[in-house]
């Protein structure tokens, strides 16, 4: 792929990403590299996310992770050829925050700005760490469950959750049971204690998928009290996940996608990593998993993309540098493939 | 038996066997899933077996064309049925021009119709569950249908069709749209406005759309 542009080689971008509850900044080379990948986490003390809480974390911290970056890449500011940030989807507080730095550091260094959109950045950036050229993605986050694949110019959504993400449901009952933070990961454990399989809704609707059904009943079954706390893990999951692998699996048979990416932070879980791998073995497919600090919510696969579409002629004019909290996967152009 | 293997779908095998009780037919196998806990497999696979046979029949009573079904076997997960000659629509629409599109989908816009019509939510109207046999469409795969007369279910199924044009057909949506509407019109009457209503709805109730 060309990603030179007028003689400067390489081109540096610095990224922020700040759609949710990770503060990240990374900077990425046109080379493929990432130089330097800073997250900074907001946790909550009690309850999920408050948006107006967490774009002051974002806020108060963004000077330090960008000095941070720079440090780790060990570059200057002068060395920065443009600035992107991530323009969409997410909490709309949290965004303005990232917004902002970008366009505060963009006119100070007087580069150029590009904003990219957040699911787009999670496939650019896992094709880039797995080598992973033309893939179905599975994208499973505490704000996204989203399967979709590259047809004609865009990322075309196969299928997608109709209420609430994977990630939130399994955040959320961790919650209400009082497992520590972070939610998924202490589900995950647990899970491999429990053995009895609670019956719960599962809710495949055409090529969507339905989580909140699922998390209203679990809880009720907590509340119940007549089951363990490793049984309802083990449920959760076991019933969260076929959903996801049959919606997965449908998709990767219509597209005949030779790959399968999984990405996102709920990506981490080794038991979805598992359902990944047999169906990707079923349907012909070459299996990738994105390693967890390119996953989650991260700086380095704003700046990534943001390379991609500056050296394919897109830019960012300050004052229509709006962000989009709805902005859909599916509405980008991708130039450069 | 001699049984080949035709298609490997995510949720089924098709088999064809050209000499069972010396006929020509199809078998769909919905094979286990090593992916999900055995329980939750074997209750989807036994459940949707019998679901979609039962569908089948009734889309028959409808007057839409699905195939015959010679035998069913819930614990093997398995129907056997006719084997309908002819190609999916899918396959079809990028050879046909778009006067002969619009006849089809037409003519698929009506069939839906006799289907929500006489109670049946089909649960996946893709045109890959459509096979075109000379003048006729037949629908296979009920195994995610239902039987129910509410607006909501069958604005569900509409917008699947919508969602299909526009991620696999978007060249030809538009126009294609509107004769399936047309078609749909057709049998529907009145009734079809509140469900494209509700289609629309559905469609906004989705994440990140545009509200207005």
């Amino acid at each position: 792929m060309q990603l030179k542009v007028a003689g400067i080689d390489p081109l540096i971008c610095l990224g922020i990403e700040s759609t949710a509850d990770n503060l990240g900044v990374g900077i990425a080379s046109s080379d493929g590299e990432i130089l330097a990948n800073e997250v900074k986490v907001y946790v909550p003390d009690l309850g999920g996310i408050h948006p107006r809480e967490a774009a002051r974390h974002h806020s108060d911290n963004i000077g330090a992770v960008i000095a941070t970056a720079l440090e780790t890449a060990q570059v200057t500011a002068k060395d920065i050829n443009f600035v992107s940030f991530a323009q969409g989807p997410g909490l709309g507080p949290c965004l303005r925050t990232g917004a902002t730095s970008a366009r505060a550091l963009a006119s100070y260094l007087k580069v150029p700005l590009i904003g990219v959109n957040h699911c787009v950045s999670h496939i650019e950036v896992g094709r880039l760490a797995t080598g992973a050229k033309d893939p179905l993605t599975l994208y499973v986050s505490g704000g996204n469950t989203i399967v979709s694949g590259f047809e004609s110019g865009r990322y075309r959504v196969f299928g997608e959750t109709l209420d609430i993400a994977i990630g939130n449901c399994l955040d959320t009952f961790a919650r209400l049971a009082g497992l520590e933070y972070p939610g998924g990961p202490a589900i995950e454990k647990l899970a491999q204690q429990g053995s009895k399989l609670i019956p719960l809704p599962y809710a495949v609707k055409g090529m969507d998928m339905s989580f909140s059904g699922l998390l209203t009943a679990v809880s009720n079954e907590f509340k119940s009290g007549k089951h363990s706390i490793p049984d309802l893990c083990y449920s959760l999951q076991e019933t969260g996940y076929a959903m996801l692998g049959e919606v997965t699996e449908r998709a990767l048979a219509h597209t005949k996608k030779p790959e399968l990416l999984l990405t996102g932070g709920v990506g981490a879980n080794k038991r979805l990593r598992g359902v990944i791998k047999e169906i990707a073995e079923e349907q012909g497919a070459q299996p990738y998993y994105v390693p967890i600090s390119l996953a989650t919510d991260n700086g380095a696969m704003i700046a990534w993309t943001g390379i991609l579409a500056f050296t394919h002629g897109i830019r960012t004019p300050i004052e229509t540098s709006y962000v989009d909290p709805r902005w859909r996967l599916d509405e980008v152009e991708i130039p450069w493939r | 038996m001699a049984l080949t293997l035709i298609a490997k779908g995510a949720e089924a095998d098709i088999l064809i066997d050209i000499d069972w009780n010396g006929r020509k037919v199809l078998l769909k196998r919905r094979g286990a899933k090593k992916y999900r806990h055995p329980q939750i497999d074997r209750d989807i696979r036994r459940y949707r077996t019998l679901h979609e046979a039962d569908l089948i029949h009734r889309a028959k009573e409808a007057g839409v064309p699905t195939p015959l079904i010679y035998q069913l076997d819930p614990e093997g997960a398995t129907i056997v049925m006719e084997f309908v000659e002819g190609e999916k629509v899918r396959d079809v629409v990028p050879k046909l021009s778009l006067e002969e599109n619009r006849a089809l989908f037409h003519l698929i816009g009506e069939e839906a119709g006799r289907l929500h019509n006489y109670s049946i939510i089909h649960g996946d109207l893709t045109t890959s569950n459509m096979i075109k046999t000379g003048n006729r469409v037949v629908f296979i795969d009920f195994g995610l249908g239902e039987v129910s007369k509410e607006v909501e279910k069958r604005g569900v199924d509409f917008n699947l069709m919508v969602r299909m044009l526009a991620s696999t057909h978007y060249t030809v949506m538009d126009p294609l749209l509107e004769s399936f509407k047309d078609g749909y019109r057709a049998i529907m009457g009145a009734e079809a406005e509140e469900i494209f209503q509700r289609a629309d709805d559905i469609r906004r109730r989705g994440r990140y759309i545009d509200k207005d």
